[in-house]
Protein backbone atom coordinates (compact mmCIF):
# COMPACT_ATOMS: atom_id res chain seq x y z
CA UNK A 1 0.00 0.00 0.00
CA UNK A 2 3.02 2.18 0.64
CA UNK A 3 3.68 2.12 -3.25
CA UNK A 4 0.51 3.86 -3.67
CA UNK A 5 1.07 6.90 -5.15
CA UNK A 6 -2.05 8.46 -3.91
CA UNK A 7 -0.46 8.32 -0.18
CA UNK A 8 2.29 10.20 1.39
CA UNK A 9 3.36 13.84 1.54
CA UNK A 10 2.72 16.45 -0.76
CA UNK A 11 -0.06 14.65 -3.07
CA UNK A 12 -1.93 16.36 -5.04
CA UNK A 13 -4.93 15.28 -6.65
CA UNK A 14 -7.41 16.82 -9.90
CA UNK A 15 -10.77 14.82 -9.44
CA UNK A 16 -13.12 15.13 -12.45
CA UNK A 17 -15.96 16.70 -9.83
CA UNK A 18 -18.30 18.16 -11.18
CA UNK A 19 -18.55 19.81 -7.29
CA UNK A 20 -21.79 21.07 -7.10
CA UNK A 21 -21.76 24.36 -4.90
CA UNK A 22 -24.05 25.88 -1.92
CA UNK A 23 -23.84 29.06 -3.75
CA UNK A 24 -25.62 27.09 -7.01
CA UNK A 25 -22.31 27.09 -9.44
CA UNK A 26 -19.93 23.88 -9.68
CA UNK A 27 -16.32 24.01 -9.58
CA UNK A 28 -14.81 20.98 -12.22
CA UNK A 29 -11.94 19.74 -12.24
CA UNK A 30 -11.26 19.97 -8.50
CA UNK A 31 -7.50 19.86 -7.43
CA UNK A 32 -6.77 19.27 -4.16
CA UNK A 33 -3.43 19.15 -1.86
CA UNK A 34 -3.17 17.18 0.16
CA UNK A 35 -0.76 14.47 2.59
CA UNK A 36 -1.35 11.33 4.28
CA UNK A 37 0.50 9.77 7.48
CA UNK A 38 0.42 6.10 8.17
CA UNK A 39 -1.67 3.11 6.65
CA UNK A 40 -4.87 2.39 6.16
CA UNK A 41 -5.71 -1.19 7.71
CA UNK A 42 -7.54 -3.77 5.48
CA UNK A 43 -10.81 -3.25 7.27
CA UNK A 44 -10.78 0.53 6.42
CA UNK A 45 -11.35 1.35 10.04
CA UNK A 46 -8.41 3.76 10.96
CA UNK A 47 -8.95 6.90 9.04
CA UNK A 48 -9.06 10.40 10.51
CA UNK A 49 -9.41 13.09 8.90
CA UNK A 50 -7.75 16.14 10.20
CA UNK A 51 -9.25 19.83 9.12
CA UNK A 52 -7.51 22.86 9.56
CA UNK A 53 -8.29 26.46 10.06
CA UNK A 54 -8.23 29.57 8.53
CA UNK A 55 -5.16 30.00 6.92
CA UNK A 56 -3.77 26.38 8.00
CA UNK A 57 -2.89 23.87 5.30
CA UNK A 58 -2.36 20.35 4.97
CA UNK A 59 1.07 20.15 6.46
CA UNK A 60 -0.05 19.09 9.98
CA UNK A 61 2.66 16.95 10.52
CA UNK A 62 5.27 18.01 8.23
CA UNK A 63 7.13 20.96 7.42
CA UNK A 64 5.81 23.60 5.98
CA UNK A 65 7.32 24.51 1.96
CA UNK A 66 7.63 28.23 2.46
CA UNK A 67 8.47 29.47 5.99
CA UNK A 68 9.68 25.76 6.92
CA UNK A 69 8.64 25.49 10.19
CA UNK A 70 7.37 21.86 11.77
CA UNK A 71 3.67 21.00 11.07
CA UNK A 72 1.27 23.20 12.44
CA UNK A 73 0.12 20.36 15.04
CA UNK A 74 2.48 18.35 15.62
CA UNK A 75 1.83 18.14 19.33
CA UNK A 76 -1.51 16.30 18.42
CA UNK A 77 -0.28 14.60 15.49
CA UNK A 78 2.83 12.13 15.50
CA UNK A 79 4.62 9.08 17.10
CA UNK A 80 3.26 8.88 20.63
CA UNK A 81 0.40 11.62 20.34
CA UNK A 82 -3.35 10.85 20.59
CA UNK A 83 -3.62 10.77 16.24
CA UNK A 84 -0.62 8.55 15.79
CA UNK A 85 1.12 7.21 11.96
CA UNK A 86 1.79 3.70 13.61
CA UNK A 87 -2.05 3.04 14.59
CA UNK A 88 -3.89 5.82 12.60
CA UNK A 89 -4.03 6.72 8.43
CA UNK A 90 -4.15 10.30 8.83
CA UNK A 91 -5.32 12.55 5.94
CA UNK A 92 -5.70 16.21 5.54
CA UNK A 93 -6.04 18.37 3.10
CA UNK A 94 -6.53 22.06 2.23
CA UNK A 95 -9.71 23.10 1.97
CA UNK A 96 -11.14 24.31 -1.25
CA UNK A 97 -10.74 28.64 -1.70
CA UNK A 98 -7.46 28.42 -0.16
CA UNK A 99 -4.04 28.77 -2.03
CA UNK A 100 -1.54 25.58 -1.11
CA UNK A 101 -2.62 23.53 -4.02
CA UNK A 102 -6.25 22.66 -3.70
CA UNK A 103 -8.69 24.77 -5.73
CA UNK A 104 -9.10 28.51 -5.22
CA UNK A 105 -8.83 31.94 -6.17
CA UNK A 106 -5.49 31.65 -7.70
CA UNK A 107 -6.00 28.40 -9.11
CA UNK A 108 -6.74 28.72 -13.46
CA UNK A 109 -9.85 29.12 -14.50
CA UNK A 110 -10.46 26.38 -17.16
CA UNK A 111 -12.72 28.31 -19.27
CA UNK A 112 -10.49 31.10 -19.64
CA UNK A 113 -6.78 29.82 -18.94
CA UNK A 114 -6.77 32.62 -16.57
CA UNK A 115 -6.42 32.72 -12.59
CA UNK A 116 -10.19 33.24 -11.17
CA UNK A 117 -9.59 35.52 -9.21
CA UNK A 118 -12.83 36.69 -8.21
CA UNK A 119 -14.42 34.56 -10.51
CA UNK A 120 -14.23 31.99 -8.31
CA UNK A 121 -17.61 30.89 -6.85
CA UNK A 122 -17.94 31.79 -3.26
CA UNK A 123 -17.82 28.74 -1.08
CA UNK A 124 -19.10 27.50 1.91
CA UNK A 125 -18.07 25.22 4.94
CA UNK A 126 -20.35 22.52 3.41
CA UNK A 127 -18.63 22.54 -0.18
CA UNK A 128 -15.15 22.32 1.43
CA UNK A 129 -16.64 19.13 3.16
CA UNK A 130 -18.04 17.96 -0.54
CA UNK A 131 -14.57 18.41 -1.79
CA UNK A 132 -12.89 16.35 1.47
CA UNK A 133 -15.43 13.80 0.64
CA UNK A 134 -14.49 13.30 -2.93
CA UNK A 135 -11.00 13.26 -2.23
CA UNK A 136 -11.58 10.34 0.70
CA UNK A 137 -13.89 8.68 -1.82
CA UNK A 138 -10.43 8.65 -4.31
CA UNK A 139 -8.13 7.59 -1.43
CA UNK A 140 -10.57 4.62 -1.08
CA UNK A 141 -11.58 5.86 2.65
CA UNK A 142 -15.34 4.71 2.94
CA UNK A 143 -15.50 5.47 6.79
CA UNK A 144 -13.77 7.94 9.30
CA UNK A 145 -12.85 6.67 12.33
CA UNK A 146 -13.06 10.29 13.64
CA UNK A 147 -13.21 14.39 12.28
CA UNK A 148 -10.85 16.40 13.92
CA UNK A 149 -10.08 19.73 13.96
CA UNK A 150 -9.98 22.93 16.03
CA UNK A 151 -11.52 26.58 14.83
CA UNK A 152 -13.02 26.51 10.87
CA UNK A 153 -11.14 22.65 11.11
CA UNK A 154 -13.88 22.04 14.22
CA UNK A 155 -16.91 23.55 11.85
CA UNK A 156 -15.73 21.20 9.35
CA UNK A 157 -15.91 18.38 11.65
CA UNK A 158 -19.33 19.16 12.68
CA UNK A 159 -20.49 19.65 9.21
CA UNK A 160 -19.00 16.51 8.63
CA UNK A 161 -21.42 14.87 11.19
CA UNK A 162 -24.46 16.90 10.11
CA UNK A 163 -23.91 15.87 5.87
CA UNK A 164 -22.21 12.20 6.36
CA UNK A 165 -23.41 10.48 9.95
CA UNK A 166 -23.03 7.23 8.28
CA UNK A 167 -19.74 7.95 7.28
CA UNK A 168 -17.95 9.65 10.67
CA UNK A 169 -17.93 6.80 13.72
CA UNK A 170 -16.68 10.31 16.50
CA UNK A 171 -16.23 14.13 16.03
CA UNK A 172 -13.37 15.65 18.12
CA UNK A 173 -14.69 19.56 17.64
CA UNK A 174 -12.23 22.10 19.43
CA UNK A 175 -12.49 25.57 19.82
CA UNK A 176 -15.02 26.07 17.57
CA UNK A 177 -18.65 26.93 16.90
CA UNK A 178 -22.02 25.60 14.91
CA UNK A 179 -22.04 29.06 13.25
CA UNK A 180 -20.22 32.55 13.06
CA UNK A 181 -21.64 35.23 15.70
CA UNK A 182 -22.07 38.65 14.60
CA UNK A 183 -18.60 39.48 16.09
CA UNK A 184 -17.19 36.98 14.56
CA UNK A 185 -18.27 38.30 11.18
CA UNK A 186 -17.36 41.70 12.27
CA UNK A 187 -13.91 40.84 12.73
CA UNK A 188 -14.16 39.50 9.19
CA UNK A 189 -15.26 42.06 7.47
CA UNK A 190 -12.38 44.42 8.95
CA UNK A 191 -10.00 42.12 7.08
CA UNK A 192 -11.90 41.74 3.84
CA UNK A 193 -12.46 45.66 3.76
CA UNK A 194 -8.03 46.51 4.72
CA UNK A 195 -7.73 43.80 1.50
CA UNK A 196 -10.31 45.63 -0.26
CA UNK A 197 -9.02 49.29 0.55
CA UNK A 198 -5.07 47.90 -0.58
CA UNK A 199 -5.03 49.98 -4.11
CA UNK A 200 -2.95 46.29 -5.10
CA UNK A 201 -6.25 44.62 -4.77
CA UNK A 202 -7.44 45.80 -7.96
CA UNK A 203 -11.08 43.58 -7.63
CA UNK A 204 -8.93 41.02 -7.16
CA UNK A 205 -6.82 40.84 -10.49
CA UNK A 206 -3.30 41.20 -9.16
CA UNK A 207 -1.54 37.89 -9.99
CA UNK A 208 0.88 37.42 -12.92
CA UNK A 209 3.83 38.90 -10.96
CA UNK A 210 1.63 42.70 -10.00
CA UNK A 211 2.40 43.46 -6.26
CA UNK A 212 0.00 41.56 -4.06
CA UNK A 213 -2.12 43.76 -1.69
CA UNK A 214 0.17 42.75 1.22
CA UNK A 215 -0.43 45.91 3.32
CA UNK A 216 -4.05 45.24 3.14
CA UNK A 217 -3.38 41.33 4.16
CA UNK A 218 -1.22 42.30 6.75
CA UNK A 219 -3.60 44.47 8.43
CA UNK A 220 -6.22 41.92 8.20
CA UNK A 221 -3.86 39.24 9.86
CA UNK A 222 -2.86 41.82 12.41
CA UNK A 223 -7.11 42.60 13.39
CA UNK A 224 -7.54 38.71 13.38
CA UNK A 225 -4.45 37.75 15.36
CA UNK A 226 -5.71 40.00 18.72
CA UNK A 227 -8.97 37.45 18.30
CA UNK A 228 -6.76 34.72 18.90
CA UNK A 229 -5.38 35.80 21.50
CA UNK A 230 -6.49 36.50 25.06
CA UNK A 231 -6.09 40.06 26.95
CA UNK A 232 -4.16 38.55 30.11
CA UNK A 233 -2.19 36.74 27.24
CA UNK A 234 -0.74 39.61 25.77
CA UNK A 235 -0.40 41.26 29.15
CA UNK A 236 1.71 38.44 30.12
CA UNK A 237 3.57 38.38 26.67
CA UNK A 238 4.22 42.28 26.07
CA UNK A 239 1.98 44.39 28.55
CA UNK A 240 3.38 48.05 27.43
CA UNK A 241 6.56 47.08 27.58
CA UNK A 242 8.69 49.38 24.62
CA UNK A 243 10.69 47.47 21.70
CA UNK A 244 13.86 47.89 22.23
CA UNK A 245 15.95 50.34 19.76
CA UNK A 246 19.58 49.93 18.59
CA UNK A 247 20.47 53.32 19.98
CA UNK A 248 18.37 51.97 23.23
CA UNK A 249 17.98 48.42 25.26
CA UNK A 250 14.84 49.49 26.88
CA UNK A 251 12.96 50.96 24.26
CA UNK A 252 11.72 54.48 24.26
CA UNK A 253 9.11 56.16 23.08
CA UNK A 254 9.62 58.02 19.60
CA UNK A 255 6.58 60.42 20.17
CA UNK A 256 6.06 59.21 16.17
CA UNK A 257 4.21 56.69 14.85
CA UNK A 258 7.08 53.78 15.21
CA UNK A 259 6.32 50.50 16.78
CA UNK A 260 7.12 52.04 20.47
CA UNK A 261 5.35 49.10 21.87
CA UNK A 262 6.55 45.88 21.60
CA UNK A 263 2.43 44.37 20.94
CA UNK A 264 2.91 46.86 18.13
CA UNK A 265 6.15 44.99 16.57
CA UNK A 266 4.40 41.94 17.13
CA UNK A 267 1.45 42.19 15.48
CA UNK A 268 3.16 43.65 12.49
CA UNK A 269 5.71 40.72 12.64
CA UNK A 270 2.84 38.61 12.55
CA UNK A 271 1.02 41.02 9.21
CA UNK A 272 4.57 41.22 7.39
CA UNK A 273 5.14 37.22 7.89
CA UNK A 274 1.81 35.90 6.97
CA UNK A 275 1.22 38.21 3.46
CA UNK A 276 4.83 35.72 2.65
CA UNK A 277 2.69 32.64 2.70
CA UNK A 278 -1.18 33.75 2.22
CA UNK A 279 -3.04 34.88 -0.68
CA UNK A 280 -4.95 37.75 -0.08
CA UNK A 281 -8.31 36.47 -1.97
CA UNK A 282 -7.92 33.09 -0.28
CA UNK A 283 -8.17 35.25 2.90
CA UNK A 284 -11.92 36.97 1.50
CA UNK A 285 -13.07 33.52 -0.02
CA UNK A 286 -12.64 31.59 3.24
CA UNK A 287 -13.62 34.05 5.61
CA UNK A 288 -16.93 34.54 3.81
CA UNK A 289 -17.66 30.76 3.71
CA UNK A 290 -17.05 30.81 7.93
CA UNK A 291 -19.28 33.96 7.71
CA UNK A 292 -21.39 31.64 6.01
CA UNK A 293 -21.67 29.05 8.45
CA UNK A 294 -24.42 28.01 10.23
CA UNK A 295 -25.33 24.04 10.60
CA UNK A 296 -28.96 25.29 11.96
CA UNK A 297 -30.04 27.35 9.34
CA UNK A 298 -30.08 24.40 7.22
CA UNK A 299 -32.08 22.12 9.80
CA UNK A 300 -34.62 24.99 10.52
CA UNK A 301 -33.11 27.06 12.62
CA UNK A 302 -32.93 23.48 15.23
CA UNK A 303 -29.12 22.54 15.45
CA UNK A 304 -30.38 19.36 17.46
CA UNK A 305 -32.36 18.53 14.22
CA UNK A 306 -28.70 18.30 12.19
CA UNK A 307 -28.07 15.66 14.61
CA UNK A 308 -31.02 13.64 14.65
CA UNK A 309 -30.35 10.01 15.79
CA UNK A 310 -26.81 10.77 14.63
CA UNK A 311 -25.02 7.90 15.16
CA UNK A 312 -21.21 9.59 15.97
CA UNK A 313 -20.01 10.08 18.93
CA UNK A 314 -19.01 13.65 19.56
CA UNK A 315 -16.62 15.76 22.01
CA UNK A 316 -16.37 19.02 22.00
CA UNK A 317 -13.17 21.41 23.81
CA UNK A 318 -13.31 24.85 24.30
CA UNK A 319 -11.03 27.17 26.66
CA UNK A 320 -11.80 29.44 29.06
CA UNK A 321 -9.93 32.59 27.67
CA UNK A 322 -11.06 32.02 24.42
CA UNK A 323 -13.40 35.54 22.88
CA UNK A 324 -13.27 34.26 19.50
CA UNK A 325 -15.76 30.92 19.86
CA UNK A 326 -16.40 31.06 23.31
CA UNK A 327 -17.47 28.02 25.70
CA UNK A 328 -21.19 29.13 25.22
CA UNK A 329 -20.75 28.12 21.38
CA UNK A 330 -19.52 24.90 22.89
CA UNK A 331 -22.30 24.31 25.39
CA UNK A 332 -24.78 25.55 22.79
CA UNK A 333 -23.92 22.79 20.74
CA UNK A 334 -23.50 19.76 23.73
CA UNK A 335 -26.94 21.00 24.34
CA UNK A 336 -27.94 20.79 20.86
CA UNK A 337 -26.64 16.78 21.10
CA UNK A 338 -27.96 16.03 24.31
CA UNK A 339 -31.70 17.13 22.71
CA UNK A 340 -30.68 14.91 20.18
CA UNK A 341 -29.51 12.08 22.08
CA UNK A 342 -26.27 11.99 20.62
CA UNK A 343 -23.18 10.63 22.64
CA UNK A 344 -21.36 13.87 23.32
CA UNK A 345 -18.36 15.01 25.79
CA UNK A 346 -17.55 18.48 26.59
CA UNK A 347 -14.92 20.12 28.77
CA UNK A 348 -13.87 23.68 28.87
CA UNK A 349 -9.76 23.37 29.68
CA UNK A 350 -8.56 26.35 30.94
CA UNK A 351 -5.33 28.36 29.65
CA UNK A 352 -4.40 31.84 29.46
CA UNK A 353 -3.58 32.09 25.90
CA UNK A 354 -7.00 32.56 24.18
CA UNK A 355 -8.20 30.90 21.31
CA UNK A 356 -4.90 29.75 20.18
CA UNK A 357 -4.32 27.47 22.83
CA UNK A 358 -5.87 24.70 20.52
CA UNK A 359 -2.50 24.71 18.55
CA UNK A 360 -0.41 24.91 22.44
CA UNK A 361 0.84 22.45 24.15
CA UNK A 362 -1.81 21.34 26.31
CA UNK A 363 -1.47 18.12 27.76
CA UNK A 364 -5.23 18.32 29.49
CA UNK A 365 -6.53 18.18 25.75
CA UNK A 366 -4.29 15.56 24.66
CA UNK A 367 -5.19 13.44 27.38
CA UNK A 368 -9.31 14.13 26.27
CA UNK A 369 -8.33 13.43 22.79
CA UNK A 370 -6.60 10.22 23.24
CA UNK A 371 -9.18 8.78 25.66
CA UNK A 372 -12.18 9.93 23.40
CA UNK A 373 -10.70 8.74 20.29
CA UNK A 374 -9.26 4.90 21.53
CA UNK A 375 -13.12 4.48 23.50
CA UNK A 376 -14.54 1.79 21.25
CA UNK A 377 -11.31 0.01 20.05
CA UNK A 378 -7.87 1.43 18.01
CA UNK B 1 -14.79 -4.03 39.70
CA UNK B 2 -18.21 -3.18 41.67
CA UNK B 3 -16.02 -4.54 44.72
CA UNK B 4 -14.28 -1.06 44.50
CA UNK B 5 -16.90 0.88 43.94
CA UNK B 6 -18.32 2.99 46.76
CA UNK B 7 -21.27 1.29 48.91
CA UNK B 8 -24.02 3.38 47.37
CA UNK B 9 -22.62 2.83 43.89
CA UNK B 10 -22.17 -0.87 44.38
CA UNK B 11 -25.91 -0.72 45.46
CA UNK B 12 -27.42 0.83 42.11
CA UNK B 13 -24.88 -0.79 39.69
CA UNK B 14 -26.28 -3.89 41.02
CA UNK B 15 -29.98 -2.70 40.43
CA UNK B 16 -29.62 -1.41 37.06
CA UNK B 17 -31.26 -3.01 34.47
CA UNK B 18 -28.84 -4.48 31.71
CA UNK B 19 -28.31 -2.84 28.56
CA UNK B 20 -30.28 0.12 29.49
CA UNK B 21 -29.74 3.67 28.85
CA UNK B 22 -28.52 5.85 32.24
CA UNK B 23 -27.48 9.19 32.52
CA UNK B 24 -25.37 9.88 35.85
CA UNK B 25 -25.57 13.45 37.06
CA UNK B 26 -22.37 14.54 39.21
CA UNK B 27 -20.86 11.26 37.78
CA UNK B 28 -17.64 12.68 38.82
CA UNK B 29 -14.57 10.41 37.03
CA UNK B 30 -16.93 8.28 35.66
CA UNK B 31 -16.58 5.05 38.44
CA UNK B 32 -20.17 3.88 37.87
CA UNK B 33 -20.71 4.48 34.40
CA UNK B 34 -17.48 2.09 33.57
CA UNK B 35 -19.00 -0.40 35.90
CA UNK B 36 -22.44 0.31 34.09
CA UNK B 37 -21.04 0.03 30.57
CA UNK B 38 -18.37 -3.19 31.05
CA UNK B 39 -20.44 -4.56 33.83
CA UNK B 40 -23.96 -4.74 32.59
CA UNK B 41 -23.56 -3.19 28.93
CA UNK B 42 -25.13 0.17 30.02
CA UNK B 43 -25.30 2.99 27.37
CA UNK B 44 -23.83 5.39 30.06
CA UNK B 45 -23.80 9.04 29.51
CA UNK B 46 -22.37 11.63 32.38
CA UNK B 47 -22.90 15.38 33.54
CA UNK B 48 -20.28 16.87 35.92
CA UNK B 49 -19.18 20.03 37.18
CA UNK B 50 -15.43 19.33 37.51
CA UNK B 51 -12.92 19.75 34.35
CA UNK B 52 -10.39 17.32 35.81
CA UNK B 53 -13.25 14.90 36.80
CA UNK B 54 -14.49 15.42 33.20
CA UNK B 55 -11.20 14.93 31.40
CA UNK B 56 -10.39 12.11 33.84
CA UNK B 57 -14.22 10.16 32.19
CA UNK B 58 -13.81 11.27 28.65
CA UNK B 59 -10.04 9.82 28.98
CA UNK B 60 -11.45 6.70 30.07
CA UNK B 61 -13.57 6.19 26.87
CA UNK B 62 -16.70 8.00 28.46
CA UNK B 63 -19.25 10.23 27.38
CA UNK B 64 -19.57 12.83 29.87
CA UNK B 65 -20.10 16.61 29.68
CA UNK B 66 -19.25 19.60 31.72
CA UNK B 67 -22.13 21.21 33.35
CA UNK B 68 -24.12 21.85 36.23
CA UNK B 69 -27.23 19.85 37.20
CA UNK B 70 -28.60 22.99 38.63
CA UNK B 71 -28.33 24.34 35.02
CA UNK B 72 -27.77 21.71 32.43
CA UNK B 73 -30.13 19.44 32.84
CA UNK B 74 -33.30 21.22 30.83
CA UNK B 75 -31.78 20.04 27.79
CA UNK B 76 -32.01 16.44 27.99
CA UNK B 77 -35.16 15.57 26.37
CA UNK B 78 -37.91 14.14 28.64
CA UNK B 79 -37.91 9.88 29.40
CA UNK B 80 -34.66 10.23 27.21
CA UNK B 81 -33.08 7.34 29.91
CA UNK B 82 -34.11 4.49 31.75
CA UNK B 83 -32.43 5.66 34.27
CA UNK B 84 -31.12 9.15 35.46
CA UNK B 85 -28.86 8.57 38.52
CA UNK B 86 -27.64 11.60 41.32
CA UNK B 87 -25.21 9.82 43.72
CA UNK B 88 -24.71 12.17 46.72
CA UNK B 89 -25.29 14.99 44.87
CA UNK B 90 -29.01 16.05 46.15
CA UNK B 91 -27.49 18.27 49.28
CA UNK B 92 -24.92 19.86 46.81
CA UNK B 93 -27.10 21.75 45.38
CA UNK B 94 -29.03 25.10 45.33
CA UNK B 95 -32.72 23.82 44.08
CA UNK B 96 -32.49 20.14 45.26
CA UNK B 97 -36.20 19.87 44.65
CA UNK B 98 -35.87 21.69 40.83
CA UNK B 99 -33.42 18.73 40.21
CA UNK B 100 -35.40 16.09 41.50
CA UNK B 101 -37.95 16.85 38.92
CA UNK B 102 -35.71 17.20 36.13
CA UNK B 103 -34.42 13.96 37.13
CA UNK B 104 -38.23 11.75 37.51
CA UNK B 105 -38.50 13.67 34.32
CA UNK B 106 -35.37 12.62 31.88
CA UNK B 107 -35.20 8.78 33.73
CA UNK B 108 -37.84 6.60 33.57
CA UNK B 109 -36.38 5.44 36.85
CA UNK B 110 -34.24 7.73 39.27
CA UNK B 111 -31.50 6.66 41.81
CA UNK B 112 -30.81 9.18 44.27
CA UNK B 113 -28.28 8.82 47.48
CA UNK B 114 -27.32 11.08 49.78
CA UNK B 115 -25.63 11.40 53.14
CA UNK B 116 -28.23 10.81 56.35
CA UNK B 117 -27.88 14.17 58.26
CA UNK B 118 -30.04 12.56 61.19
CA UNK B 119 -27.61 9.99 61.64
CA UNK B 120 -26.89 9.15 65.45
CA UNK B 121 -23.59 10.57 65.09
CA UNK B 122 -24.61 13.77 63.57
CA UNK B 123 -27.11 14.28 66.02
CA UNK B 124 -24.64 13.38 68.82
CA UNK B 125 -22.03 15.74 67.24
CA UNK B 126 -24.71 18.25 67.30
CA UNK B 127 -26.88 17.66 70.36
CA UNK B 128 -23.38 17.23 72.90
CA UNK B 129 -20.68 19.15 71.15
CA UNK B 130 -22.75 22.22 69.99
CA UNK B 131 -20.81 22.09 66.70
CA UNK B 132 -21.62 21.58 63.13
CA UNK B 133 -20.57 17.64 62.49
CA UNK B 134 -17.88 16.75 60.73
CA UNK B 135 -17.65 12.75 60.72
CA UNK B 136 -17.04 10.07 57.83
CA UNK B 137 -19.79 10.52 55.69
CA UNK B 138 -19.84 14.57 56.31
CA UNK B 139 -15.87 15.01 56.25
CA UNK B 140 -15.77 18.87 55.64
CA UNK B 141 -15.71 21.90 57.94
CA UNK B 142 -19.02 23.83 57.62
CA UNK B 143 -17.43 26.43 55.94
CA UNK B 144 -16.06 24.44 53.24
CA UNK B 145 -18.45 21.53 52.80
CA UNK B 146 -20.04 21.51 49.41
CA UNK B 147 -23.48 20.52 51.08
CA UNK B 148 -25.24 23.45 51.28
CA UNK B 149 -29.20 21.57 51.52
CA UNK B 150 -28.81 18.55 54.31
CA UNK B 151 -31.40 16.43 54.33
CA UNK B 152 -32.23 13.28 56.31
CA UNK B 153 -33.66 10.45 55.07
CA UNK B 154 -37.13 10.99 56.65
CA UNK B 155 -36.78 14.33 54.92
CA UNK B 156 -36.39 12.35 51.79
CA UNK B 157 -39.46 10.40 52.51
CA UNK B 158 -41.67 12.99 53.08
CA UNK B 159 -40.38 14.82 50.14
CA UNK B 160 -40.95 11.97 47.73
CA UNK B 161 -44.36 11.05 50.15
CA UNK B 162 -45.53 14.74 49.02
CA UNK B 163 -45.06 14.93 45.27
CA UNK B 164 -46.33 11.25 44.71
CA UNK B 165 -43.38 9.78 43.89
CA UNK B 166 -43.28 6.22 44.26
CA UNK B 167 -40.09 4.38 45.69
CA UNK B 168 -39.55 1.07 44.04
CA UNK B 169 -36.48 0.35 46.06
CA UNK B 170 -34.59 1.70 49.05
CA UNK B 171 -31.09 0.89 50.75
CA UNK B 172 -29.92 2.16 54.27
CA UNK B 173 -26.02 1.86 54.26
CA UNK B 174 -24.32 2.46 58.34
CA UNK B 175 -20.19 2.16 57.83
CA UNK B 176 -20.64 1.32 53.98
CA UNK B 177 -22.61 -2.08 55.09
CA UNK B 178 -26.76 -2.64 54.48
CA UNK B 179 -28.84 -2.26 57.83
CA UNK B 180 -32.42 -2.11 57.84
CA UNK B 181 -35.40 0.18 56.99
CA UNK B 182 -36.28 0.59 60.43
CA UNK B 183 -34.70 3.38 62.66
CA UNK B 184 -32.68 3.90 59.36
CA UNK B 185 -33.39 7.65 59.67
CA UNK B 186 -31.09 7.40 62.78
CA UNK B 187 -29.09 4.71 62.29
CA UNK B 188 -27.96 4.93 58.50
CA UNK B 189 -25.18 7.42 57.40
CA UNK B 190 -26.29 7.02 53.87
CA UNK B 191 -29.40 6.04 51.69
CA UNK B 192 -30.08 5.20 48.12
CA UNK B 193 -33.45 5.38 46.60
CA UNK B 194 -34.74 4.10 43.49
CA UNK B 195 -37.38 6.04 42.43
CA UNK B 196 -40.14 7.02 40.05
CA UNK B 197 -42.81 9.39 38.90
CA UNK B 198 -46.15 8.73 40.20
CA UNK B 199 -48.08 10.24 37.07
CA UNK B 200 -47.73 7.69 34.05
CA UNK B 201 -48.16 4.81 34.75
CA UNK B 202 -46.86 1.28 33.52
CA UNK B 203 -44.81 3.41 30.70
CA UNK B 204 -41.96 0.77 31.33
Amino acid sequence: MSEDQRYGLARHAILPGPLALDGGGTLAPVEIAYETYGTLDARGSNAILICHALTGDQHVASAHPITGKPGWWTRMVGPGKPIDPARHFIVCANVIGSCMGSSGPASTDPATGEPFAMHFPVITIRDMVRAQAMLLDHLGVAVLKAVVGGSMGGMQALQWAASYPERVRAALVIASAARHSAQNIAFHEVGRQAIMADPHWRGGDYYGGRPAPAAGLAVARMAAHITYLSEAGLTEKFGRRLQARPDNQDGAKSFGFDADFQVESYLRHQGISFVDRFDANSYLYITRAMDYFDIAEEHGGLLAFAFRRTPTRFCLISFDTDWLYPTRESRMIVQALNAAGARASFVELSSPYGHDAFLLDMPEMNRVADGFLRANGA
Amino acid sequence: MTAALRPDLAIIAANVAPGSRALDIGCGDGALMVALRDERQVDARGLELDARDVSSAVARGLSVVQGDADTDLASYPDRSFDYAILSQTLQTTRRPDAVMAHLLRIGRHAFVSFPNFAYWRVRLSLLWGGRMPVTRSLPAAWYETPNIHHLSIDDFRAFVRERGIIVEGAWFLAGGSLTSAAAANVRADHAVFLLRTGSDEGDH
